[in-house]
């Protein structure tokens, strides 16, 4: 039998936001243990919470973005647990009504097709603290700086069918949250965490399987690989007679398997109730305007006018989108007036590699856009060769100098002098008579031999059209 | 006359004329407190030097021409409104070493207005009862009646003002909790309308129903005293943005042409007290003589308020009592290995018994499966009392009734029972559930000498209307300047 496995998400992504959701404590990340915190992150007697107008802005940006319905009024809910990471013992969350429902977003899939991914809902919610377990004693610490620190939860819809689209999904979720400014979307520090829900179901039929939750997932790598686990683990239960049951179960990183945490009879129930400590959160109409007003050009979009205005490929319009800041940072030098195509492929080529070894995003270079764009510029109008560029590049990622100042220091300016490259071409043909008979006797190979000569004789700086043409009437 | 026994508005007069200082008042009633606390029992902590220290300040600021509205008045806490470096125990053993690092919003206004605050008053256990008998730490007993209990929750600051221990004081009511020991000891009480005064700071029993306000010696003292503690607060989320009006200004205690509006419901219950019924009527015909009009009036859904009470307040008790788990504050089991453990044998033995009933009554009540049953079901009766009273208000300007079925009852005669001990909150609770402000004035006595409340209910935000019927009835039975021997 053929089985077919059905997978939902639930992206939390952390707002970075420069207070957290309900106090004025700062969410920056690092800081020593409990120094981000006031009474009301420490859940003290008596004291409020206020929520943060900015994180409904940055989840409203996310529910624009991912083409959700934005209500008009949602409210806040308590998820009640005990735990010591979380001090009110309640998480402030939303439930029954959340701030957007209803969206989608389009993965692209292997075949360079289209999938519409389904997203039921966003809701904004806190992060809860962090315990620390003391590997050495019985002792457990607690941090609550990241105790309020303001999350959104993007839940999708069980469209997902294969760990691959799944990963497509995802990045695509993050892509988007970088777009918007409003998440750093690092999984590896626990900004961008995610659960699955995961079924099985023979081939063809339309009712679903018994679901597992699978928690503990903090790559992508990760994701694809403990999904295609889970699949393979559900479709060995049913095919050797057995039931798949509905759990929690956690990724085993060092194991590579997923290992039962608890059943669906130890399952919390959680308890959810309106906060009463917050109003119903109220967007009007001319909020839900700005905002939208407010949002970036998504990738979608952008990728599309890439290819129609800037006779971009799919393929660079795909790479150079797929980063906000790439793709500014593309936009930026082609303003200057550098040809798109040198632009797209030297910002993928020499820029991505120099910046890749060393650990630098774009944001970071040592060559602003514009200056790559003088660059480029030098190689069109002639005044340095290709080659030449690529020496002057290095020089400019080193130290930083603008692309004129190196190649004037270095004397790198291209020869195009017609006289001055004859001169040196005499020389090349007095120096190798035999060569020049040879050619001269129908040996045309050898013409990349002495262009060879010519180049290494001005060090690379003559211009090679040129010289090209000068050979090719004086050998005949 | 002893300077204790001088009402805030009376003090107010002589400590602008000089006639008196802060200092001299506030020593006046600490030594009272010496003298009669140790039969009442009503204040938990005592901070006679931070409370000298405030009188001196407010006597330089009296002399200096800044005094605030309430420079040198010495009032009384209840124990759950947050007192920056002063014990806040809501009477819980849980919280008995808490020092909350900061005030409440109440607190903040009551300083600012020079007001010297000479202790922290008892109370049941986070607000949860009716006669103050919940406390972790001590019985408070009826001033009028030592065999008795003051009311509760805020039994401590009723007994305060009325033994001349404080000018006045703040309690807070969930369900009645400052109206029915207002009636009890003979004080009178105001529940503000539901975002009125800033909860930044008091500890919370039921966020959606919970409000402070003052118990005072007379109607005047209470305006006074509710002038100064509401506005908005940015801090507290549920606090109304809407300017407070000079309550003390306003009074004129003229009621012609008032509308006064009699509920059916709130007479034909089975268990009220003839003393009771009496007293009640006998306010409202003095508030006929006096120029109002009286008319009958129904709030039908009035039966189901005890239900829906006992199931929202527990319900938003059960989560907002969840932070008292041993780990970061507060008493701790330390016997416990396990943190399952440290949960379980921190709570029960940090919480009493009423306090956990009610928790379990609330988790209950939220759980999977019987949430639409209890919880949806308790808010929809809530809706049904709103519009009750919003129809209600239609009619006339002021609902009259009485505040609980009896007089103070004997101590340990409900403490076996606490369904009865639910059923003595029947009036007072659809005022929280609605959220529309209610007052308890005096209004007379039993046959054995115990002080009866009349309530007045009135609309959202007619705090006013409510001061100035209250002092129409206030004149006309001219017993507000009784007190009990102690």
């Amino acid at each position: 039998m053929n089985f077919e496995p059905v997978i939902g998400l639930e992206v939390h992504a952390h707002l970075k936001t420069d207070t957290k959701i309900f106090c004025s404590c700062s969410t920056k990340f690092g800081a020593p243990p409990n120094t981000h915190v006031c009474p009301v992150c420490l859940g003290m007697p008596g004291v409020l919470p206020v929520l943060n107008k900015k994180v409904v802005e940055y989840a409203m940006r996310m529910a624009f973005a991912t083409n959700c319905e934005i209500a008009g009024e949602s409210r806040f809910a308590r998820k009640n647990y005990f735990y010591p990471d979380l001090p009110k013992g309640y998480q402030i969350s939303q439930f029954e009504l959340p701030i957007a429902e209803h969206g989608h977003v389009d993965i692209s899939l292997p075949n360079s097709t289209k999938k519409r991914i389904g997203i039921t809902r966003i809701h904004m919610e806190e992060d809860a603290g962090k315990s620390i377990h003391d590997p050495g004693r019985p002792v457990s610490f607690v941090d609550l700086n990241r105790t309020g620190v303001p999350l959104i939860e993007i839940v999708s819809e069980p469209d997902l069918a294969s760990p691959e689209e799944a990963g497509a999904y995802l990045r695509q979720i993050r892509m988007i949250l970088r777009y918007l400014s409003i998440s750093d979307g690092n999984m590896e520090e626990g900004s961008f965490r995610c659960d699955a829900n995961i079924s099985v179901r023979p081939a063809g039929q339309t009712e679903l399987g018994t679901r597992a939750e699978l928690k503990n997932i903090n790559s992508f790598k990760f994701v694809e690989k403990a999904l295609a686990y889970e699949i393979k683990r559900q479709i060995s239960v049913i095919t050797g007679g057995g039931r798949v049951i509905q759990e929690t179960r956690l990724w085993d990183t060092a194991k590579n398997r997923t290992n039962s945490m608890r059943g669906k009879e130890e399952a919390h129930d959680y308890r959810y109730f309106p906060d009463p400590d917050l109003v119903p959160l109220v967007i009007d109409d001319a909020w839900m305007d700005a905002v939208k007003k407010s949002l970036p050009e998504l990738p979608d979009a952008r990728r599309a006018r890439f290819i129609s205005d800037f006779d971009l490929s799919e393929y660079d319009a795909d790479l150079l989108t797929a980063d906000r800041k790439t793709a500014d940072y593309f936009e930026a030098c082609i303003a200057t007036g550098a040809p798109t195509k040198l632009c797209a492929n030297w910002i993928m080529g020499e820029l991505a590699a120099a910046l890749n070894a060393r650990g630098k995003s774009i944001d970071q270079s040592p060559i602003p856009a514009d200056a790559l764009a003088k660059l480029l510029c030098l190689i069109t109008d002639n005044v340095i060769s290709g080659k030449i560029a690529k020496t002057v590049f290095e020089e400019m990622i080193e130290t930083g100098k603008p692309a004129q100042t190196i190649v004037e220091e270095k004397g790198l300016v291209q020869v195009s002098d017609a006289s001055a490259i004859e001169a040196v071409i005499d020389e090349v043909m007095t120096n190798n008579p035999d060569e020049v008979e040879k050619y001269r006797a129908g040996k045309k190979k050898l013409m990349g031999f002495f262009v060879g000569q010519v180049m290494r004789a001005t060090k690379g700086k003559a211009n090679p059209g040129v010289v090209n043409k000068i050979l090719t009437n004086k050998l005949s | 006359m002893q300077l204790y026994e001088l009402t805030i508005h009376e003090a107010r007069d002589l400590l602008e004329k000089k006639e008196i200082s802060a200092l001299e008042l506030t020593e006046s009633v600490l030594a009272r407190i010496d003298a009669v606390d140790d039969k009442t029992d009503a204040y938990l902590t005592v901070t006679a030097d931070t409370a000298r220290a405030r009188a001196k300040a407010a006597d330089k600021a009296i002399a200096g021409g800044t005094a605030g509205p309430l420079a040198g008045i010495p009032l009384a806490i209840k124990d759950l409104i947050c007192t920056r470096g002063v014990r806040t125990t809501c009477a819980s053993k849980i919280l008995s070493d808490f020092v909350p690092p900061y005030d409440a919003a109440v607190m903040e206004r009551l300083s600012t207005a020079g007001a010297v605050m000479v202790g922290k008053v008892n109370m049941d256990e986070f607000a949860m009862g009716s006669s103050t008998e919940n406390s972790a730490f001590k019985n408070t007993k009826n001033p009028w009646d030592l065999t008795r209990v003051p009311g509760g929750s805020s039994g401590g600051s009723a007994a305060a003002v009325v033994a001349d221990m404080c000018l006045g004081a703040l309690g807070s009511d969930t369900g009645g909790s400052i109206r029915q020991p207002a009636s009890h000891c003979g004080v009178v009480g105001l529940k503000p309308t539901y975002g009125r005064v800033s909860r930044f700071g008091l500890v919370a029993y039921a966020s959606s129903l919970d409000q402070i306000g003052p118990l005072a010696k007379d109607v005047t003292d209470a305006a006074i005293l509710s002038g100064v503690i509401s506005g908005y607060d940015r801090r507290d989320s549920t606090s109304a943005d809407r300017p407070v009006p000079d309550y003390g200004a306003a009074l004129a205690g003229d009621v012609t042409g008032r509308t006064i509006g009699i509920p059916e419901e709130y007479f034909n219950s089975k268990g009220i007290d003839p003393d009771v019924r009496a007293a009640v009527e006998n306010a409202i015909s003095a508030l006929k003589d006096a120029g109002a009009k009286c008319i009958d009036i129904s709030l039908p859904h009035t039966p189901y308020a005890v239900a829906a009470y006992y199931l929202i307040a527990p319900a938003e008790a059960s989560s907002n009592l969840a932070r008292y788990d041993g780990v970061k504050y507060g008493f701790r089991d330390m016997s416990a290995t396990a943190l399952s453990d440290m949960y379980t044998a921190s709570r029960s033995a940090g919480f009493g018994p009423e306090v956990q009933r009610r928790i379990i009554l609330g988790t209950y009540a939220l759980s999977a499966g019987y949430y639409d049953a209890y919880y949806k079901k308790a808010s929809q009766v809530r809706t049904l009392i709103i519009n009750d009273f919003k129809n209600a208000f239609k009619k006339c300007d002021v609902i009259a009734g009485p505040v609980a079925p009896t007089p103070a009852f004997s101590l340990g005669e409900k403490t076996q029972d606490p369904l009865t001990m639910y059923l003595s909150d029947i009036f007072t609770l659809s005022a929280n559930l609605a959220g529309i402000p209610g007052l308890s004035v005096p209004c007379g006595f039993s046959k054995s000498g115990l002080p009866i409340g009349l309530q007045l209910m009135g609309n959202y935000f007619d705090e006013a209307i409510l001061f100035d019927t209250a002092l129409c009835v206030e004149r006309a039975m001219g017993i507000a300047h009784k007190r009990p021997r102690l």
